[in-house]
Formats: C-alpha cells, sequence, structure tokens
C-alpha cells in the first residue's frame, strides 16, 4: 500500500516540493493537499502584476484543478486543518475531517504583518498577500480616491504602483529615511524616489504610524510627530510574519518560524516544514528562490533519494515596478573589511556599487542599469576569488572570464539555476534547447518554464540560447518575425508582395517560406490585410483567415453567443428604427439590450444560428462594432439644436461614417464630431476628431480613449467639411499603408511622428493619391450581413448548427 | 450509462465546408468537425480548453491545428493537446469517411 502523504498548505513553495517529488518517485504517495485559500496553486511574486494590470488573476494560476486531478491528488480548499496529533498520525480540519499521514509537510506560508496601531482594525486597512488582498484593493479603487501604503520596501513599492495604476493618489508611509534600506544604499534609493515621484508616489519618510483614523472605515492616518494624512485605503507592507500558530499548538518547536534542519525536518518525526513558515539556521526567507531550493532538498528526502542538504541561500533581489531597473544581493553597507566599486553616472541615472570583501563580492547594488546582475550574482554565490581582477573587469562583461557573455554562460555549471522562480539550471535548458530545437527565449519557457515568473532571467537565457546554437541565433532570433511562423518583418513582408505581386495568403506563406504551412492566427489576420491594402483594386478577402469576429460579423461572448450593433450614422436614429430594434430583441429573446459607448444599440447573447434571421428582421446595415474598421462617429447635436454649438456635427458625422464605414484598418478607428470647444463628442480623445470653431473645423488625430490613454494632437484647421473629408481621407489612407496590423493611430503617430504626419498631409498631390487609393479601395465593399441573408452558402458554412439524434 | 461504442452517422462530407467548423450536437454532447484542407475530417468536443470556457466551432483553421477563437490557444486537431506555452486538452472522436457519409464513434 501506498504511504500516505499530507500536506498543508497549498502555495508556491510547498506545491513545488509536492512537483519535485512527483518526479522523483511518481507513484510513492497517496498525496492530500489543505489550502486556506479557494484557489489552486498560484504565482504569489506576481501579484503586483495583478495589482498594476498586467495580468488577470488566472494568468498567474501555476497548476491549475486539471493538475491536481491528473496526478491524483487530493485536494482540499477554503479547508483549514486544526490540529496535529502526533501519536496517533492524525489530522484535524475545521470542517471535522480526520485525516491520516505517514508523513505530513506544513507549509502554511505566512500572513502580512498588521502593525498593532489603534484602527488597524478599520475597514479599508489590508494587507498585500493574497487574490484576495489584490481583490479588495481593485474594488475600493473605484470607489475611494487616496490610498497609503505603510511601507516603502520592495512589497509597499510594488503595491503603490498598483493603487497607482489603478487611479489613485498613492501616499507612501516609511519609518526609516531611505526607501528599500535593506536593499539600497543612499544613493540609489536617492534615484529610486526621484523616479517614482515622476510617476506620482509622494513620499512621508521618517513618520511612524500612531493611529489610524475614522469611525467604522478608515479615513485617515495620525503620526507620532501628530500629523496626519488623508486616506481612504491602508495597504499595510511592513513585513510577513511566519504562519506557525498550528505547529506550536501541535508542540513542534517553533522559534521565528518552524525550526527545520538541513534537511527541513523538524523537531517531531515525520513532519517537515518547507517555504516562509520554515526557519532554517536562524533564518525565516521571504522570496522565492530558497524555497524552492528547500522545496528540492524535502522532496529528494521523502523519495528516500540522497541530496546535498539544504545550506541556505543568498538573495537577490528586484522590484517590480516599470521605469526603476533595480538590483540588490547580499551586503550592501560598507564597512572597515569592506572596500567597494562605485559607478554613478547622473546622465544616465545609472548607479552601480560592487562590495567586496576578503577578495570576494559580498554585495551588490545595481540601479538604471541591470543587465550585469546575473553575471555578479553568480560570482557573489559562487565565491569566486576576484583578486586578479582590475574593477572596469569586474563591471564590465567583457573583461571577466576571458569571453564576454558566452563565455560567461560556458563557465556556468550545469547545475547552476539560472530561473531561481521555477527552478531551472542552465543544463536542463541547453538539453531543452538541443532536443525540441529551440530558437527563441519564449520557446525555452514553453518548454521548461524558465523565464515565465519575474522574467529576470531572460537575459540569461539569451545568453544561454546563443551559447548553444552559435551563429545560427544570431540569424534566427535578433530579428523577430511577425509571428512564430515566420522570421519576416512587417516591413519585409509587405515589401514582398509589392515586390512579387503576391495576391493570396496561402501564395504568400509559400514563396517566402512559411513554417507553419497554413499560417496561425497571428500571421493569416495580418497578410490578408496586407494584400487588401496593395491590392486595393479589387482584392478578394479571404474569410477564413479573419479574426473570429470579423469572420463572423458579430462579437463572439465567451458562451460562444454573439452580439448585434446595428450601424446608427453618427448615433441618430428615428423611432421606426427604434421600434424595430425593440421587436427584434422580442422576438428573439435577447437577454440583454445596452447602449454600447459609440451612441448606438447592442443586442447580447444572441445565438450563432439565429445571427442571419435577425438581421434580415431588422434590415439595418452593421454597425461593425466588431471589425478592425471604422466603428463609430460620435457626435454631439450640434448647431441644430445646441445654444453653443457653431458648427453641424451631426452633418459632418452621418458623412463621415457613410463614406468610410466597412473601411479594412490596421486596427479599429473612432472619430468624434464636437460642434464647439465644450467637447461633448469627446472628440480629443479619438482616432480622428473634429471641434467646430467659428468658421471652421480643428481636426485632432492620434487620439486614444483607449488602455493608454492618449490625447489626440491638433493636425490643422479647416473651413469646410469638404476639407474636413479629403483630410480624412488621406489621413487614414495613410495610417493603412503605413502601420503595422493591430497598430492603433496612437502608437502609430508617435512612432511616425506629429511632424512627419503633418508633411505627409499638408502636400496636395500626396493628398490626393492617398484619396484615389482609398476610394478605389472603397468600392469592393458589400454590406455583409445583407451578404448574409442572402447567401445560402454562407449561411450554411457559418451560422449552421446541426442536431443528430440517435434512436 | 452507455458502455458500448455506437457508430453514428453525421453528415454528407461533401456538405461540410472547408476552413470552418460545423457544430453537432450528438445526444446532448457538443461536438465540432473540421474538415480540414488535405480532405480529412476531424472532430473535437465544442469547449474551449481555456478555464473560462468557450466554443471551438468558429476557431481559425490551420492545417491539423486550430485556434480557439475565444482565447486563442493552439489546439492539435489529432490529439485535442493544446501547444505550449498554454496547456490543457480537448476530447478528440474517431471519424471516419465512409462514401461521402462521415460517420462518429462515440
Amino acid at each position: 500500500m501506498k504511504k500516505k502523504l499530507v500536506m498543508i498548505g497549498n502555495g508556491m513553495a510547498g506545491v513545488r516540493t509536492i512537483e519535485e517529488l512527483l518526479k522523483l518517485q511518481p507513484d510513492g504517495y497517496e498525496i492530500t493537499i489543505f489550502g486556506n485559500e479557494p484557489h489552486p496553486n498560484y504565482n504569489r511574486i506576481m501579484l503586483s502584476t495583478v495589482l498594476q494590470g498586467d495580468k488577470s488573476i488566472e494568468d498567474i494560476i501555476m497548476n491549475d484543478w486539471d493538475w491536481y486531478k491528473n496526478n491524483g491528488i487530493k485536494l482540499y480548499t477554503g479547508e483549514a486543518v486544526v490540529g496535529i496529533d502526533n501519536q496517533k498520525k492524525q489530522l484535524l480540519s475545521d470542517q471535522g475531517r480526520l485525516v491520516d499521514y505517514d508523513e505530513l509537510i506544513i507549509a502554511t506560508g505566512s500572513s502580512s504583518f498588521i502593525l498593532p496601531v489603534p484602527g488597524s482594525d478599520k475597514q479599508g486597512v489590508v494587507g498585500f498577500r493574497d487574490i484576495h488582498d489584490c481583490e479588495m484593493m481593485i474594488k475600493d479603487s473605484r470607489k475611494y480616491k487616496k490610498a497609503a501604503v505603510i511601507g516603502g520596501g520592495l512589497l509597499g513599492l510594488e503595491a503603490a504602483r498598483g493603487l497607482l495604476n489603478l487611479g489613485m493618489e498613492v501616499n507612501v508611509v516609511h519609518l526609516m529615511p531611505h526607501l528599500m534600506e535593506r536593499q539600497l544604499d543612499e544613493t540609489a534609493s536617492g534615484m529610486l524616489k526621484k523616479e517614482l515621484e515622476n510617476q506620482g508616489m509622494n513620499f512621508l519618510l521618517e513618520k511612524q504610524t500612531a493611529e489610524i483614523l475614522g469611525d467604522e472605515r478608515v479615513t485617515g492616518l495620525r503620526f507620532s510627530d501628530g500629523s496626519e494624512i488623508q486616506a481612504d485605503l491602508v495597504v499595510m507592507a511592513v513585513g510577513i510574519r511566519p504562519n506557525v500558530q498550528l505547529a506550536k499548538d501541535s508542540g513542534i518547536y517553533v522559534n521565528r518560524g518552524i525550526v527545520v534542519n538541513d534537511y527541513m525536518e523538524t523537531d517531531m518525526p515525520n513532519i517537515y516544514a518547507v517555504g516562509e513558515c520554515a526557519e532554517h539556521r536562524e533564518i525565516v526567507y521571504g522570496l522565492v528562490a530558497p524555497l524552492y531550493e528547500q522545496g528540492k532538498v524535502l522532496a529528494a528526502n521523502l523519495a528516500g533519494i540522497p541530496a546535498n542538504p539544504y545550506e541556505g541561500t543568498i538573495c537577490g533581489t528586484q522590484l517590480k515596478v516599470s521605469g526603476c531597473d533595480l538590483f540588490s544581493a547580499g551586503e550592501i553597507g560598507d564597512d572597515e573589511g569592506t572596500k567597494s566599486i562605485k559607478v554613478h553616472n547622473e546622465f544616465d541615472g545609472i548607479y552601480k556599487k560592487i562590495v567586496i570583501r576578503d577578495n570576494r563580492i559580498a554585495g551588490i547594488v545595481l540601479y538604471g542599469d541591470t543587465k550585469d546582475s546575473n553575471r555578479l550574482f553568480r560570482m557573489l554565490t559562487k565565491r569566486e576569488d576576484i583578486s586578479g581582477m582590475t574593477s572596469v573587469s569586474i563591471l564590465e562583461a567583457n573583461g571577466c572570464c576571458g569571453g564576454g557573455e558566452a563565455g560567461d554562460v560556458a563557465a556556468m555549471a550545469d547545475d547552476e539555476l539560472v530561473c531561481g522562480c521555477n527552478g531551472v539550471t542552465k543544463g536542463t535548458i541547453v538539453d531543452a534547447i538541443r532536443t525540441n530545437e529551440l530558437t527563441t527565449v519564449d520557446e525555452v519557457g514553453g518548454c521548461t518554464n524558465a523565464g515565465r515568473s519575474c522574467g529576470r532571467c531572460k537575459s540569461l537565457i539569451s545568453d544561454i540560447l546563443a551559447y548553444t546554437l552559435g551563429d545560427q541565433y544570431d540569424t534566427s532570433v535578433k530579428k523577430a518575425g511577425i509571428c512564430g511562423c515566420t522570421t519576416l518583418s512587417k516591413d519585409e513582408i509587405v515589401a514582398e508582395i509589392r515586390e512579387k505581386g503576391l495576391t493570396n495568403v496561402r501564395e504568400v506563406m509559400n514563396v517566402l517560406g512559411w513554417s507553419q504551412e497554413e499560417g496561425c492566427s497571428k500571421c493569416r489576420p495580418a497578410i490578408n490585410y496586407y494584400l487588401g491594402m496593395i491590392n486595393f483594386d479589387g482584392y478578394k478577402d479571404e474569410r477564413d483567415s479573419r479574426l473570429v469576429n470579423e469572420k463572423m460579423h458579430a462579437n463572439i461572448q465567451k458562451d460562444g453567443t454573439y452580439s448585434v450593433v446595428p450601424r446608427m450614422y453618427g448615433g441618430v436614429t428615428t423611432a421606426a428604427d427604434l421600434k424595430k430594434i425593440a421587436e427584434v430583441a422580442e422576438k428573439y429573446d435577447v437577454p440583454l439590450v445596452k447602449m454600447t459607448g459609440g451612441q448606438r444599440i447592442g443586442l447580447f447573447g444572441v445565438n450563432k444560428e439565429d445571427l442571419p434571421a435577425m438581421w434580415e428582421d431588422l434590415g439595418m446595415p452593421s454597425g461593425y462594432a466588431y471589425g478592425k474598421t471604422l466603428r463609430t462617429v460620435k457626435t454631439c447635436v450640434g448647431e441644430k439644436f445646441c445654444r453653443f454649438g457653431t458648427q453641424d456635427s451631426m452633418g459632418l458625422g452621418i458623412e463621415l461614417e457613410k463614406k468610410f464605414e466597412r473601411l479594412d484598418t490596421p486596427h479599429k478607428v473612432k472619430m468624434g464630431v464636437s460642434a464647439c470647444p465644450r467637447n461633448c463628442a469627446e472628440s480629443g480623445i479619438k482616432d480622428i476628431g473634429f471641434v467646430g470653431v467659428d468658421g471652421g473645423w480643428e481636426i485632432y488625430i492620434g487620439g486614444n480613449g483607449g488602455t493608454d490613454l492618449r490625447a489626440a494632437d491638433l493636425l490643422d484647421t479647416v473651413k469646410t467639411k469638404e476639407e474636413a473629408m479629403e483630410i480624412t481621407g488621406a489621413y487614414l489612407q495613410y495610417y493603412r499603408e503605413t502601420a503595422a496590423y493591430l497598430e492603433r493611430t496612437a502608437p502609430w503617430l508617435e512612432r511616425m511622428g506629429l511632424e512627419h504626419v503633418k508633411e505627409v498631409l499638408a502636400d496636395e498631390s500626396m493628398r490626393k493619391q492617398l484619396n484615389e487609393r482609398l476610394d478605389k479601395t472603397l468600392e469592393r465593399y458589400n454590406e455583409p450581413w445583407q451578404e448574409a441573408i442572402s447567401d445560402n452558402g454562407i449561411k450554411e458554412k457559418y451560422y449552421k448548427v446541426r442536431n443528430v439524434t440517435v434512436e | 450509462m452507455q458502455e458500448t461504442m455506437v457508430r453514428i452517422k453525421l453528415a454528407d462530407y461533401d456538405s461540410l465546408p472547408v476552413g470552418a467548423g460545423q457544430a453537432i450536437t450528438v445526444n446532448g454532447e457538443n461536438i465540432v468537425l473540421f474538415r480540414i484542407s488535405n480532405g480529412d475530417v476531424k472532430a473535437v468536443e465544442n469547449r474551449s480548453p481555456h478555464r473560462k470556457g468557450g466554443t471551438l466551432a468558429d476557431a481559425l483553421v490551420s492545417g491539423k491545428f486550430i485556434y480557439c477563437p475565444v482565447y486563442d490557444l493552439k489546439i492539435s486537431l489529432e490529439d485535442g493537446k493544446v501547444q505550449a506555452p498554454d496547456t490543457g486538452e480537448v476530447k478528440t472522436y474517431h471519424v471516419e469517411v465512409i462514401e461521402n457519409e462521415v460517420y462518429i464513434t462515440i
């Protein structure tokens, strides 16, 4: 019979131990895991990226439910263990469950340390430790504006950056005179503070929080010097506290953490501890790399395989805040026994300090340029003797080990860790590159998980690729193609299409040597677009190469239903059309009828097979709410009704929408027309916007109200509607011809430069040529909904769902 | 509970379009058929393996792979496996084409 292994805790360190154990001994144990949180195992160090909006919670799940199932692991989530009976070898959960064990791992992790000041139990005071904290901050940011983060360390600053991204005003309160004082010296800390202030953070240094103010919910902080600030949300990021109560109650020896030996054994037989709850040689670790090393040792111990003892880890730290490149490890201060090498380039914002003790690197601080962090960190952990090296060769990779980056990698032992987050060694990566013929950093990540957590090791992975592949690497990787099927860039593909006169997607892929014969979901829509843009005179669109929404002429929803949004030119409709929309919504039992953000009515949750019939009943053109094309032209009511309006905004809006609808563009395009500078149509954040002024129109371009908000730039002022139409045509066509597929006008304009675009559009003959090509292109479009209604082939191919019944 | 596998006729081969999936419900089981460019017909369960769910009928088809229309996962029509770096799997079905008729074993 298999032995029973039970683990209390479902976090990163514990689950990593189980993963290692499964590798060593897949069938050795019957495994049961108890997790306090309701989720499967997720990557806690990536919580800051969730808070900062770069990733969703789903993205950071490391082992999903299937993983537990596939490995035969019994998982109890949302259930806490409340007692351990060491005599009977039994556990008791808070739901009254009794579970036997032969071996028991305690991996209960740690909790945020909440300062014991009056008011710390008020609503709106959170730690920054788990998904729940993260969700609460995101929720609160929608309602409240002022946040205070207590703690100017790594976690506090990452939380503060996240809160800024969520639109809050952020005060960071720190007890010490410098930020991240455990990782950075005064100079680096000062540089970091300046950068973060530029990003919008406000710092209150040398402030000790004395009280959290408010009734039920927090309203502010009072400091020991009597001063106060307002705050509706207080994030405590002052440290972590190992979760040891259960171990303590069970009679296991606990100091700060659960005390373990070099094999992760506690003082009680058959009970082990790993991760942030464990104390090894008087150290409790709060970073992931050491916890993974512990997990490896414990897994070997449980599998009965002799392994090297765990002897502790020196930790390197980096801050996951964009715009702040910093790395720190080991000793950062100076004393009588140390010497240091420093480089401080104030012009470029670069600072490097290497602390040396007994001819060995004892500490590293890098700010602004961290590319040497891996190499220096390795010299530190290997305790390399540097007495023969000059200060320049220590700081510059090319002088070191006689061979630059590749030589540096060559000197690494196979079992040396490259990705600390995921415990991947150089040997594993080299093997994966050779066995699976990998050529990119992403592919290495796909095969080995290296580089997929914090990403710090990506440059080292790239060096390992260069070292393993030799010359092949330079040619295949440094140039990134538009997708994995090709190494050609967008410009090269467009040039080849023009030069070779290519006319269809398949031909492009054949002639240009695509690695995947029929391409992928990235290159096919792009090629289809480029072909259509170049062959403006009668290109035959390839519907099956379109992104799903464009292929179906409706937006797909996550349950496979679609939405229907009819065209409503300039946001203007009639009572008759409104009635028709209402009747259709009723007839097809549409679950949601909603005004969209672009001034029209959307019918959501429509069954795919109902789409053509609904379009027929509506008898209206498609609003292209799904397309990389002109979506809407938002208008105000303008001179016809408004007492301030100086121009006919609805008239221009409708004319623009009628002329440019259906046009394929690299990404979606939105327009706005306001009749006066009060700007009710928000024309200043549209791809192209018009603002009526006395005697004419101001034209704005490159605005974006999307993820990256960008105010539009003034392009020109014109007198007539005709001029406005002509400039719009030229602008759209120039964007169509020069942007990469899926590049919106805002980044496009920044790439091209406003002055350049102004110059092009100021040239009358250029405007004329652009408009000619555009007008030719516009001729080829048909109304897609009408087409589907009248073509049974289309209905059959795209909208039919069959049922088969078997008797 | 059904213990034996049965062979069920689903559609005429000619009626299946190339390059787009056809959703079929067989006794409550949601399946999607793809007639791929080499002429073969493949069948997989009509469910995106992404943890947020979704359907596969309107996937982009490339050779023996499809790209999930909702989350863009690349899935093999041969064994139903999601390609790295993503993970997951969908059920595949045995399909036969006999004299212009498409059969599935279920």
